[in-house]
């Protein structure tokens, strides 16, 4: 059953990502084929993930490959809550290739199917695992947000002669949106560390390198905030948010073996 | 038989000295659909057009170009399908100056409310606004600025968003700057301070420090606002600033400050030049939907002549029915109440049943051209409408 889901799932994200491309080019009828690509897979994943959770015994999403199911899950959900309005998407081009290929890693890594174990408590589990992978979806669409900013900025700084023609989101509202999805992605992180510590602590485990690089993901973040609470606004908060980006690549992908059993 | 009768001019056919003598107001064009019976005047500052709904279409034609007579050698005169497939694409904007500008509607629409159409012009009217409707809202044709005021405004949401709060500070004021201020207060801007000539710079640079917007266009020989000033005065806040002037008014270093973006003539002309090039290449596809819009008005209008035939055919047979039923009441008179309804359902079965496919056909061959020879062909064979003369 989850075989049968992986494939719609991963059909209609890949057609969401041509389907941007496509809009991007000449806007109109592949934009909302795209738009109705990401609902539709966003809804066969949730089933998806709803019947791995039905299946397996206990949380089904604490190995690396399973939890990057689930962080696609995330990212593609948060990106439907304003995404699909037109000017946002721009963004899916970035978004829906993103977690069309991170679908493909995860089912590589065995995290799409049914019947894995973990020795985690689920409530830990769920807790820890969700809330720091919300985070990081968050975060990756504050860097999505962010690098279209850095775009839209780039044109009306060299006066393209398409901006009007092209419009995408005002400096503005990107700006805004990135602040707003971070403010609410740092608690989410903040909490999940401290949970995923607490257990470390409690059963006396080493501190590894992953959680090292997580814990500088924190505090990179936690500075975008402070900054921009300082005054920072626009490129620079767009490069801070990009470099937090980098370390929420490395924690995801570069160093899942140090911490997944 | 009802026709479309169109007859005007537009900025294609007649220049501004020439359409200027027939401009009708409001109330004038009501008048003059009055006068000339069932009928609607467009009149806008390019284009002013007679439609009238006529039996008799010569006649009309001769009311209409008479109304217009100033314009004589430059009218065009239109008829039936011609006439709704222009109406279509003027009010889709594919006949105006500008492709796709959006006035041009609700021009239409002002003009259907103070015509007097009759039907057949009250309904292509209806059509050819949900044409121009449906045209804006599948294409893009209509979606970018086609001037220099109304593109500094849509940049000023491509940084700002939505304008409302954002404050403006206009300094001169020529015909183009008050334009862009028009269109900026529109999207919800507010004109906090126009400068001149006689403003104090202290005062100036109070005012640009709160501005979100600059607007420049003055006659000063050297610029007006210098990189230095507006670094030290703007504090980091995010400023579009519209240089109208010629020579220029606003120093083009400014362009080079974080958060800053500076547009002269120059650039906003070319971003025009470039979103009409992408209205002109949208107008090929408004172009089909219109045509596709014009063809069901077509067929809806086709429909008209060959509906009054079907009507008498299936009343003729009705009536045959039914006097057939009477003739053999003396038969009938034995059955009960549920056997004389099931003798009443079979012969209205076998009617529908052999009219069906004549009906079909009919009004297949209503939308092609010699649906009014159907028609005549029907009347004919069946004695339709003899027992009236």
């Amino acid at each position: 059953m989850a075989e049968l889901l992986f494939w719609p799932a991963l059909l209609l994200y890949g057609e969401a990502a041509v389907g941007y491309l496509g809009d991007a080019r000449r806007p109109g009828v592949a934009g909302r084929a795209a738009t109705w690509g990401v609902r539709l897979g966003w809804l066969v994943q949730t089933a998806l993930l709803g019947v791995q959770a039905s299946r397996d015994d206990g949380f089904p999403w604490g190995t690396w490959a399973a939890s990057l199911n689930l962080f696609v899950w995330f990212v593609v959900g948060a990106y439907l809550i304003w995404g699909c309005r037109r000017p946002y998407r721009l963004l899916g081009l970035v978004v829906m290739p993103l977690a069309a290929a991170l679908l493909v890693v995860a089912r590589a890594g065995g995290g799409t199917g049914v019947g894995s174990r973990s020795h985690y408590s689920n409530l830990f589990l769920v807790v820890h695992v969700g809330l720091v992978l919300a985070a990081f979806a968050g975060f990756t669409l504050a860097a999505a947000l962010s690098g279209l900013y850095l775009w839209q900025e780039r044109r009306l700084k060299r006066r393209e002669t398409t901006i009007l023609r092209r419009p995408a989101p005002s400096l503005a509202v990107l700006d805004r949106l990135a602040v707003r999805t971070v403010a609410v992605s740092v608690p989410a992180l903040t909490l999940g560390i401290g949970v995923g510590i607490g257990r470390l602590v409690s059963r006396g485990d080493r501190v590894d390198a992953h959680v090292v690089a997580t814990l500088v993901t924190w505090v990179v973040w936690a500075a975008y905030l402070g900054v921009r609470a300082a005054g920072w606004s626009g490129r620079r908060a767009a490069y801070l948010a990009l470099a937090g980006f980098a370390l929420v690549i490395v924690v995801r992908l570069a160093l899942p073996a140090t911490h997944f059993g | 038989m009802t026709q479309l009768v169109l007859v005007g001019t537009s900025h294609h056919h007649a220049p501004v000295e020439l359409r200027e003598r027939v401009a009708f107001d409001r109330d004038q064009a009501h008048a003059l659909a009055e006068r000339l019976g069932r009928a609607v005047c467009l009149s806008t500052c390019n284009r002013t057009e007679l439609y009238l709904e006529t039996e008799d279409a010569d006649a009309a034609e001769r009311a209409a170009v008479e109304a217009l007579s100033e314009l004589e050698p430059a009218l065009y005169r239109l008829r039936d399908h011609a006439a709704a497939l222009h109406l279509f694409r003027v009010a889709a904007g594919l006949d105006s100056l500008v492709p796709g500008e959006g006035e041009i509607l609700g021009q239409v629409r002002t003009a259907h409310d103070a015509g007097t159409p009759g039907p057949l012009l009250d309904r292509v009217f209806r059509h050819a606004l949900h044409a121009g409707r449906k045209v804006r809202a599948q294409t893009a044709i209509g979606e970018s600025p086609a001037s220099v005021s109304s593109a500094a405004a849509a940049l000023a949401e491509q940084v700002f968003g939505r304008l409302d709060g954002c404050d403006v500070l206009l300094i001169g004021a020529g015909t183009v700057s008050e334009q862009a201020a028009r269109n900026l207060r529109t999207r919800g801007a507010r004109i906090a301070f126009v400068a001149n000539s006689r403003t104090e710079r202290a005062e100036l640079e109070e005012e640009l420090a709160r501005a979100d917007v600059v607007v420049s266009s003055t006659s000063a020989p050297g610029y007006v606002l210098e990189a230095e000033t507006v670094d030290r005065v703007r504090r980091g806040r995010q400023l579009l600033l519209i240089d109208l002037a010629v020579p220029r008014d606003l120093d083009p270093a400014i362009h080079d400050l974080d958060d800053c973006y500076l547009y002269d003539i120059d650039d906003l002309q070319a971003i025009v030049a470039e979103t009409l090039a992408g209205r002109r290449s949208e107008a090929e596809r408004a172009e089909s939907i219109v045509a596709a819009e014009a063809e069901k008005f077509h067929e809806w209008q086709a429909s008209l002549e060959i509906v009054p035939a079907i009507a008498s055919l299936r009343a003729r047979a009705e009536e045959i029915r039914e006097q057939e039923l009477a003739k053999a009441e003396g038969m009938l008179g034995r059955l009960d109440e549920s056997q004389r309804r099931a003798v009443e359902s079979v012969t209205a079965q076998i009617v529908n049943k052999l009219l069906h496919l004549p009906t079909v056909r009919l009004k297949q061959a209503a939308a092609a051209a010699d649906g009014v020879i159907y028609a005549d062909a029907v009347r004919h064979l069946f004695g339709l409408g003899e027992d009236e003369r």
